[in-house]
């Protein structure tokens, strides 16, 4: 589409660039032809943020913010308000799979390199968006005001009070608004849930996609499309995202939401880690229940938490589980991209990381017993292994030759 | 392959069926689709039950409604006198009163199905047993020391916990039930109105009630999901074939 004299769009054009941005963005950004299965997550996680700012939005005409009102209002939109059942269960059932599309995201990027030069900055964004989708959740969390809400809550916010020389009690107390979890907590929580959060969320996937499409897609090969071009200045391994990507991407799409609702249908407890059983239960302050889990989703760093015997160390290694992802793209030394072309150690570091990253999911939702702290210690070393050590296992071993085009796909 | 399932399995805990406390839960197959026993389980609810709890969140009119109950019969048998066919299920006890009386507030019963889990109250409902220590004359093996009289007595009998023979299995040869001495087994000193079938099948249709109640909509969800899948299974077809035409010319 050229610019046009005498129309519609012309005459908006002129004033308003919408044109040039839609083909900067959709029909003449150029995508690697070669992408696979994991380059479907990031469209998915925007889909599923979608689904909840949309949910959100009808949730919050019914939900009433207060520590009296709360608990029964979740039950009034699941009983008498009409498909409130299913607005809120679109909503629980979507924060999980907005996990799982974000978690498979990440691990894509680290398969393929996608946060090496030039994409530093959009890991970064990407990974401020996790830091903020992970408060955004656990404020989610507590908006229901069962007993898993309540004491999910004490539990985290306590965790700031190790910080030592005073601040840390102070500053517990600042971000509960009282001596103890209470409606005040319950109303601010809502307010950072509803509009804080979200407008921030919102605003960096904008940075997060404007970043990308200065530098253009990474693809399974980490090959730079841009390197060879056609006598029109085309990417020789490139395509124009819209038409091509936005109907491959529905494939995806509709597969995920086959999953997705099949979870929502028919398992919308997720089986008591989507919504716990105890949930069901009204905050009690009085009434500590026996065994305090976060969400599957928080549960690696959780376990990270617990697997140190010290609490102020167990807190600084949560964070640092946190932290060390945001430097990804500095520890990682090796010249070529993707985990295709690096050497051995790089493959089963990135195999035995991810596996060690599931099963401290898993623990973290478990009673920690014996068995369950040595397995989350033994984990947590692979986690740290991995990033701490990979400076040095990226540069020394052999990398294979990266070829010129990219290879397999279509 | 195999040797990685060995290894997955490993990690994972087998889901044993048991209580915090430890003890055997008897499992409960919910059928909420059997609208003669969900029936059957508000009117126990409403005899035995509604007395001290409360189902706060449920309105009468639309468990009529879910569970095929005419107005009429609804507001005969189910519906106290000072209530309004549209009102929320709240009983007159005050908690206060309550509190005195049991030690602690009989809790608002809408969600125990989702909180405890069925086989848990299916279990838990005839598992009390006599205990002159405690002020009602019973405890109960799953909630140690509870607070809760043992309300379906008289039909029940009356439970004991002792010494008693059970069976463990039968001889081969002569088919004969061969029977242990254990200790600490819940056995009836003397029967109810009921017979132990009879009793088991009440608190099944009450606990059939109460995962009803606990999320009413569970049964319409379900059959919504199906037509959910079967649209996207549909929808599939036009949107692959759609990506495969636009992909042909891609080299």
């Amino acid at each position: 589409m050229s610019k046009q004299q005498n129309t519609l769009m012309g005459w908006i054009d002129d004033r308003l660039p919408v044109t040039q941005t839609y083909e900067k963005h959709m029909s003449k950004y150029y995508a690697p032809k070669n992408f696979n299965f994991w380059y479907f997550f990031g469209v998915l996680s925007m889909m599923m943020l979608a689904n909840q700012i949309l949910t959100g939005v009808w949730l919050t005409m019914n939900f009433v913010p207060s520590a009296e009102g709360a608990f029964a209002s979740v039950e009034y939109i699941m009983r008498d308000v009409e498909w409130g059942w299913l607005i809120r269960y679109l909503h629980s059932t979507g924060a999980t799979f907005f996990f799982i599309a974000v978690y498979l995201h990440m691990m894509r990027a680290i398969l393929y390199g996608s946060y090496q030069k030039p994409r530093e900055l959009i890991w970064i964004f990407g990974m401020l968006i996790y830091l903020a989708l992970m408060a955004e959740a656990f404020m989610g969390y507590v908006l229901p005001w069962g007993q898993m809400s309540y004491w999910g809550a004490q539990v985290i916010i306590s965790l700031f009070s190790v910080i030592p020389f005073g601040i840390g009690d102070a500053l517990t107390e600042w971000i509960r608004g009282d001596f103890l979890i209470s409606g005040a907590t319950l109303n601010r929580f809502f307010a950072l849930h509803v509009i804080a959060v979200p407008l921030v969320i919102v605003m960096l996937v904008v940075l997060h996609l404007l970043a990308l499409h200065e530098v253009g897609s990474n693809n399974p090969d980490g090959v730079d499309i841009k390197k060879l071009k056609d006598e029109n200045g085309k990417p020789l391994d490139g395509i124009p995202f819209h038409p091509y990507y936005t109907v491959h991407d529905l494939v995806g799409i509709v597969v995920f939401l086959m999953i997705f609702c099949t979870v929502l249908f028919f398992f919308p407890e997720g089986n008591g880690f989507m919504l716990e059983y105890a949930n069901f239960e009204p905050a009690n302050g009085l009434k500590t229940p026996a065994h305090i889990a976060p969400v599957w989703y928080f549960g690696a760093f959780y376990a990270i938490l617990r697997a140190v015997p010290d609490k102020l160390l167990g807190v600084i290694a949560m964070a640092a589980a946190i932290a060390v992802l945001f430097v990804l793209p500095w520890l990682d030394r090796s010249p070529v991209k993707s985990w295709r072309y690096k050497g051995w150690i790089s493959k089963v570091f990135i195999v035995v990381f991810a596996a060690a990253f599931v099963e401290l999911t898993w623990l973290g939702t478990q009673p920690a017993n014996d068995l369950n702290t040595f397995l989350a210690r033994f984990c947590s070393v692979i986690y740290f292994g991995f990033f701490l050590l990979m400076p040095f296992y990226t540069r020394m071993e052999k990398t294979k030759p990266v070829p010129e085009r990219v290879t397999g796909g279509h | 392959m195999k040797k990685v399932f060995a290894l997955i399995a490993a990690f994972i805990p087998a889901f044993a069926l048991a209580s915090e406390s430890g003890v055997h839960l008897d499992k409960h197959l919910t059928d909420l689709t059997d609208t003669a026993s969900l029936q059957r389980g508000a009117q126990t609810f409403a005899n035995y039950c509604m007395g001290c709890h409360s189902l706060e969140h449920a309105r009468f009119n639309r468990v009529a409604r879910d569970l095929g109950i005419p107005e009429d019969l609804m507001k005969e048998n189910l519906i106290f006198a000072d209530k309004q066919f549209g009102e929320l299920m709240t009983i007159g006890m005050q908690k206060e009163d309550s509190k005195r009386w049991f030690g602690a507030t009989p809790p608002d019963l809408t969600l125990v199905a989702r909180v405890r889990r069925p086989d848990w109250v299916y279990t838990y409902m005839r598992s009390f047993y006599e205990d002159p220590s405690r002020p009602w004359g019973v405890n109960n093996v799953v909630f140690k020391d509870v607070g809760m009289p043992h309300v379906l007595a008289d039909l029940q009998g009356r439970q004991v916990k002792g010494t008693a023979q059970v069976a463990v299995g039968f001889d081969t040869l002569t088919g004969q039930e061969i029977t242990e001495e254990h200790e600490g087994v819940l056995y009836l000193a003397e029967e109810g109105k009921l017979s132990a079938e009879e009793y088991d099948k009440v608190v099944y249709d009450l606990v059939n009630f109460l995962v009803y109640m606990a999320e009413p909509i569970a049964v319409e969800r379900e059959r919504i999901g199906w037509w959910v899948l079967l649209f996207l299974a549909i929808f599939f077809v036009p949107v692959y074939m759609l990506n495969k035409e636009y992909w042909r010319d891609v080299k």
